[in-house]
């Protein structure tokens, strides 16, 4: 009695999912930026990956109007305290933001394979994150840690349930090849950022290439 | 004068480039060139460099890791670093000039991609260890172009298109 009941609920989800996933990949992802005028501030979520990733996606989040990507949080890798304090060095108001761990997805030489586990955790951790905080904008820059919220968002998307906007920036350090989230979220995302013209152009028009 | 030298090599190790700095023929050639003090930031590593003086340089110190290598690298005059995106930068940043040595034990490393590029650009040289003697032989410091600093100004601005701030 049960097991029809929740195929009859999930098919209709896994169905939509399928098709409006593709259709946000094929159709929406990665085209040009529409000219659009917001005056509302935007909840921002906030990926930190660990050592220099954290470096550099804090050094954008510096020059983001704090008034308008308001209220701002942080997702933070359980392993890593030093991101933590450079967060607190950016950040002067204490009711601006918040601070939220999640598992890191692989850590450094860890092998593919039990990474598998680590990434699927994090991806149910980050079920109850997204939809706690439904975040208008997400946005990272790397490495692995950020794969699993930028799914559960695009999941939430792909179903209408959420309307937010998933911006990844290639690391500076990428100069001819995307990095492994890289290579992911060129779809995932709704924009691209690089930083080199290898990365953008022709070889991958979906990508802005930031000169 | 003194004419400071820092070699840094970030959190790791990368004995071979502090071997390779330390050899007399090096340190001659940098003193031929107007350097007299040398700084060794070696990392996590059991290796001890020789610290004595010789071949001009009245001072040779070597420390593992602190939290003052941002205010050494300020002092220096000349920076040979390690190839990692975060110290290449934090020099240049400071407008000093770099020297990136590889480390060719690291295969396929995207940081080399990293130096390849900024060397292009005109903003530092880099080389192995093995030819590090060749390089400051025939380098011309003075030629390398200031770093215009990095582009999270002009990331932030696109994100503001995006989210439809740009008129703000």
């Amino acid at each position: 009695m049960v097991l029809p009941l929740i195929c009859v609920l999930i098919f209709p989800i896994v169905i939509l999912f399928i098709i409006r996933g593709t259709y946000l990949i094929l159709n929406v992802n990665g085209k040009k930026i529409k000219k659009t005028t917001q005056t509302k501030p935007s909840k921002t979520l906030i990926v930190l990956g660990s050592g220099g990733h954290t470096t550099e996606i804090l050094r954008i989040v510096r020059h983001l109007n704090k008034k308008l990507y308001f209220p701002r949080v942080y997702v933070q890798a359980q392993t890593d305290d030093i991101s933590l304090m450079k967060v607190k060095q950016i950040e002067e108001n204490i009711n601006d933001y918040k601070i939220i761990q999640i598992s890191r997805s692989r850590e450094v030489n860890q092998s593919y394979f039990t990474s598998i586990w680590t990434t699927i955790h994090a991806i149910f951790q980050s079920f109850p994150l997204i939809w706690k905080e439904k975040p208008d904008l997400l946005l990272c820059n790397g490495p692995g840690t950020c794969i699993p919220p930028c799914l559960v968002v695009f999941f939430f998307n792909s179903l209408f349930l959420l309307n937010t906007k998933i911006i990844f920036v290639e690391s500076f350090c990428r100069v001819e090849t995307f990095s492994l989230s890289g290579k992911i979220l060129y779809y995932i995302a709704n924009h691209t950022i690089v930083q080199w013209p290898l990365l953008g152009g022709d070889n991958y028009p979906r990508s802005i290439f930031v000169p | 004068m003194n004419k400071r030298i820092l070699v840094t090599v970030g959190t790791t190790k990368f004995d071979e480039l502090i071997n390779t700095i330390t050899t007399n023929e090096v340190l001659q050639e940098l003193n031929n060139q107007g350097y007299n003090e040398l700084i060794l930031q070696i990392g996590k590593t059991n290796f001890q460099p020789n610290c004595s003086s010789r071949c001009g340089f009245n001072n040779i110190k070597a420390f593992h890791l602190n939290s003052s290598l941002h205010e050494v690298m300020k002092s220096a005059d000349l920076i040979i670093s390690h190839a990692g995106a975060g110290s290449c930068l934090e020099a240049l940043e400071l407008l000093k000039p770099l020297i990136i040595i590889i480390n060719d034990h690291l295969m396929s490393n995207h940081q080399l991609e990293l130096a390849k590029q900024l060397y292009k650009l005109g903003y530092l040289y880099y080389s192995n260890c093995k030819g590090l003697l060749k390089l400051i032989q025939i380098v011309n410091l003075s030629k390398l172009k200031p770093y215009p600093g990095d582009k999270s100004k002009d990331i932030a601005s696109i994100i503001d298109k995006i989210m439809g701030y740009s008129n703000f």
